[in-house]
């Protein structure tokens, strides 16, 4: 067992845990930030995906002692309201279906949006090709992705 | 209107008005249940200060707001927000001032709180109408009584109750305190279909906001004080069972409380249909934190052995009691496959025999005989299994995503020897279901677990634990033979459908009743590897089979794919075949296939694109695909789908193309990639690493979906969508490469 001071969602969360644990687990045993989930363990799936600083990762692979000062965000922190334009334009297509994965594909999302602020639709295959969705919300997603992008343009 | 009686779902309106007389001040949060998408609104929706419980269905409070409680498990089909949408517009309120609840395990209330078969909309339709509808009448009762006017003057309009000729009106919240006194109708008045005001608009997801800002909804996020967390080892193999396990070493490892095998099914116990169970006897690891019991889980030193042949006996969903052999042996992909293609040349039985089958291949110009297969899936719901479990000596409390919760509860019951009374299950939103949660044997699991830990446990699976644990979709195998004449007209058709461990054989589907000669046989082999119901379950295979096989006839015959099969059609509702009934209505069949048609511009061809189509009717629902294919670098590109499907009223039109865009796209991944092999009774696939799973660059570009309009009672939406989709790729795929496809996965 270890000690370490996090920063997640802009507050210090202090947790004792074994340095080997993935943030996967600490956040959704220890701090019961149960917005990301857990789909496969093993890097293939995207449920499990924070930012840490601006880029998106898969926390079921990123071992807590590893993290140091960088920012974490999870989708509880992604917006204060649910109003991040990702999140408006979920709502707005009504991509989900069973909603399971949809944390992860909105993490995905708002990373690439950060970084690709009017992407391709070839560039939004590539960034979200590592999210799996079991239900088929695809189009949607894509759908979705692009209006978020297209919103953040005209404000 | 439409009068009918109140006999369906009854038990709902009954037992409630009781327990509502003198209105019930219900127990209620605001925020744990609030429409979420109308968030903007909460602030200028007050709560009200009471609620009064119509009947289960609904409560009103003083101020209008009506509280809508959802049946049916949600597990992305829709129905939390549909079902209540029903509901709501024989009410007749505005759906922004309604809040949806999920309805708990209630078999005394509720009828059928199963997903499963696409039914939960058909099977509920008169139910909610009915639910919405007597509370609109004891409303307008109460008004007539307050107001000392005829009921028969009043009418209602979003929300409110108006009397003309006085010229008052009143809301449903000032009078729901009188309404729920009135004792519920005999006979209500049900909506013109025309007058829908709330079905048939598009209304966006009730658990919209809450999924978008990753709230606690699905099972495994179960987190309660006190509680433990339990995982699982299961033999690795099928064939296998346990010898020996030696803890010592684990417990001592940090977190962990205690490790100890568990019989989840007594080796005389009475099995429902749905108490499958692969491993009768597994490993329970508990401990603090699940990174904790997960690395125990890794160390843990446990020795198998192979089981001998056993009996189990067991209730089918229909029918008499059998009893299943399960026999012993570490089965392999290979093997099966060599079963699988003797049975080709085997006898079988006969399930179906039209006309003289024999004389007409004899007579036959041309016979077209080709054989499908398809492997194992894996149902890979995205939400791994898991269930809480707080067992008590004389109660249970338990929670986790569940298809079928009722049977899930009967055989707790049994199980624990507890009386269904003392159990308690609330059904939390599934992270996908596709029929995997129908087959519970980790609730089991996890009651065991906390009544022999004697406190509050949550088990979860490990993705592997999960892909590895049977239930599959059994491995099947299809011959179909068709005999020509001289003017190519289809004179004869012979299915041979068998599968590991079932046939997929629908005996009396189309092209049943479609060709005057006409032979179904079937055939099965056992296995001991465990199967189950996956989204269509033998419809899934048995469409593309024979929409692949018709597409290769109606070559051979010279006849345009969607023309050839509209023939047959016809032919099926103007000379039916007498002789055996058949279980489709030909001319709905053939209403998708000419909105596909019209829809996709058959015909019109564009460079490059490949076109497959196909079409199938289960779930009481008819579905046509058109696939646009473009093959590029050695692969599939698919640009569009087109869908045309017949499921009668469609209630929430957004949401249903979703469910049918997710159909096409799960069946087009699983139609190119899906399978699970084994080893030695070891299933090869583990995660997804090795299993492959359609991703977003795979996916259509564009998917149209069209619905049939028409006023009949809403069928089934979440299985149909499905099963077309394999052959329409396949018959594309054939279009682009020049390549038949008769295995599937269809990629390798
Ligand atoms: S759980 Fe981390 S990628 Fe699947
Ligand atoms: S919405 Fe169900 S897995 Fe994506």
């Amino acid at each position: 067992m270890a000690l370490f001071n996090l920063n997640i969602n802009g507050k210090t969360q202090e947790i004792d845990v074994d340095p080997n644990t993935p943030m996967l687990w600490v956040l959704r045993d220890h701090l019961k930030l149960v917005g990301t989930k857990y789909g496969c363990g093993i890097a293939q799936c995207g449920a499990c995906t924070v930012h840490l600083g601006n880029n998106a990762v898969r926390s079921c692979q990123l071992p807590v002692s590893s993290i140091g000062e960088e920012k974490v965000t999870t989708i509880e922190g992604l917006s204060e309201n649910g109003d991040h334009p990702v999140q408006k334009a979920w709502l707005e297509v009504d991509v989900p279906q069973c909603g399971y994965c949809q944390a992860g594909q909105i993490m995905t999302a708002a990373a690439l949006l950060e970084k690709n602020p009017n992407p391709s639709d070839s560039e939004i295959e590539t960034a979200m090709n590592g999210n799996i969705c079991r239900c088929g919300t695809y189009i949607r997603i894509k759908k979705a992705v692009k209006m978020a992008a297209g919103a953040a343009a005209n404000s | 209107m439409v009068s009918v009686k109140t006999n369906i779902g009854r038990r709902a309106f009954i037992k409630n008005t009781s327990l509502a007389s003198g209105g019930l001040m219900l127990g209620f949060s605001w925020l744990n249940s609030c429409k979420s998408n109308e968030a903007e609104k909460m602030e200028v929706r007050e709560m009200p200060k009471e609620w009064f419980e119509i009947n289960g269905y609904l409560k009103i409070g003083d101020n209008g707001l009506v509280t809508i409680i959802s049946p049916n498990p949600e597990g992305g089909q829709n129905v939390k927000t549909s079902m209540p949408m029903i509901v709501a517009e024989e009410l007749g309120v505005d759906w922004n001032n309604v809040i949806v609840e999920q309805a708990p395990l209630n078999t005394a209330l509720y009828n059928r709180q199963f997903i499963g078969g696409s039914q939960a909309i058909r099977t509920s339709w008169e139910g909610l109408r009915m639910a919405g509808a007597s509370a609109r009448y004891m409303l307008v009762a109460a008004a007539a009584q307050v107001w000392e006017v005829p009921a028969a003057e009043i009418t209602t309009s979003a929300g409110m109750l108006h009397h003309e000729a006085s010229n008052k009106s009143v809301s449903y919240g000032n009078l729901a305190s009188a309404a729920a006194q009135v004792s519920v109708p005999e006979e209500v008045e049900l909506k013109e279909i025309g007058d829908f005001d709330i079905i048939g608009t598009s209304k966006k997801n009730v658990d919209g906001t809450d999924i978008v800002t990753g709230k606690p909804l699905f099972g495994i996020d179960t987190y309660k004080d006190g509680m433990l967390t339990a995982m699982i080892v299961h033999p690795p193999a099928f064939g296998l069972k346990l010898k020996s396990v030696d803890g010592e070493a684990v417990k001592s490892m940090p977190g962990i409380q205690d490790v100890f095998p568990i019989k989840v099914l007594e080796d005389d116990f009475t099995r429902q249909h749905f108490d499958t169970c692969a491993f009768l006897e597994v490993v329970a690891i508990v401990g603090g934190s699940t990174w904790e019991v997960m690395q125990a889980k890794k160390a843990l030193s446990v020795q198998w052995e192979p089981f001998e042949t056993y009996t189990e006996e067991r209730q089918p969903y229909r029918g008499p009691q059998q009893t299943l052999t399960i026999p012993a042996g570490l089965e392999s992909t290979d093997v099966h496959r060599k079963k699988m293609a003797e049975m080709v040349s085997k006898k079988a039985e006969v399930v179906r025999k039209d006309g003289n089958p024999e004389a007409a291949f004899k007579n036959a110009v041309k016979v077209i005989e080709q054989t499908y297969t398809a492997p194992f899936l894996a149902h890979n719901c995205m939400e791994p299994m898991n269930f809480f479990a707080d067992v008590k000596e004389d109660s249970a409390q338990l929670s986790g995503p569940l298809q079928k919760a009722e049977l899930t509860e009967q055989t707790l019951a049994a199980r624990l020897g507890m009386p269904v009374e003392r159990i308690d299950i609330q059904m939390t939103r599934l992270g996908g279901g596709y029929g995997r949660r129908s087959y519970a044997n980790w609730a089991l699991e996890a009651a065991l677990i906390s009544q022999k830990m004697q406190a509050p446990i949550k088990l979860v699976y490990s993705r592997e634990d999960d892909m590895t644990g049977g239930i599959y979709r059994p491995a099947y195998q299809v011959t179909y033979k068709a005999a020509l004449d001289v003017e190519n007209n289809l004179t004869a058709i012979h299915v041979n459908a068998g599968g590991i461990p079932e046939s997929p054989l629908y005996a009396d589907r189309f092209p049943a009743g479609a060709v005057d000669n006409y032979l179904a046989q079937r055939w099965e082999i056992n296995t001991n590897i465990t199967i189950g119901s996956f989204r269509a379950p033998r419809s899934n295979f048995m469409a593309s089979a024979e929409q692949s096989f018709l597409d290769e006839v109606a070559e051979a015959a010279g006849k345009d794919p969607i023309d050839f099969r509209l023939e047959l059609l016809d032919h099926a509702s103007k000379n039916p075949v007498v002789s055996n009934p058949i279980d489709y209505d030909a001319q709905r069949y053939a209403g998708v296939l000419k909105l596909v048609k019209e829809k996709s511009k058959w015909g019109e061809t564009t460079n490059g694109i490949s076109r497959g189509v196909s079409a199938y009717f289960c779930h009481n629902s008819y579905a046509a695909q058109v696939v646009d294919m473009r093959w590029e670098n050695d692969k599939p590109i698919i640009d569009k789908v087109t869908c045309a499907i017949d499921c009668g009223i469609v209630v929430n039109p957004d949401a249903a193309s979703n469910l049918c865009e997710g159909g096409i796209v799960d069946g087009i991944g699983n139609a190119l990639y899906g399978e699970q092999t084994f080893k030695d009774g070891v299933p090869q696939k583990s995660n997804f690493d090795t299993y492959r799973m359609i991703r977003m660059g795979e996916a259509p570009k564009q998917i149209d979906v069209h619905f049939v309009e028409n006023n009949i009672d809403p069928t089934g939406l979440g299985e149909p969508t499905f099963p077309p989709v394999f052959a329409a790729v396949a018959n594309a795929l054939y279009k682009a490469t020049g390549k038949r496809y008769y295995d599937q996965p269809y990629l390798t």
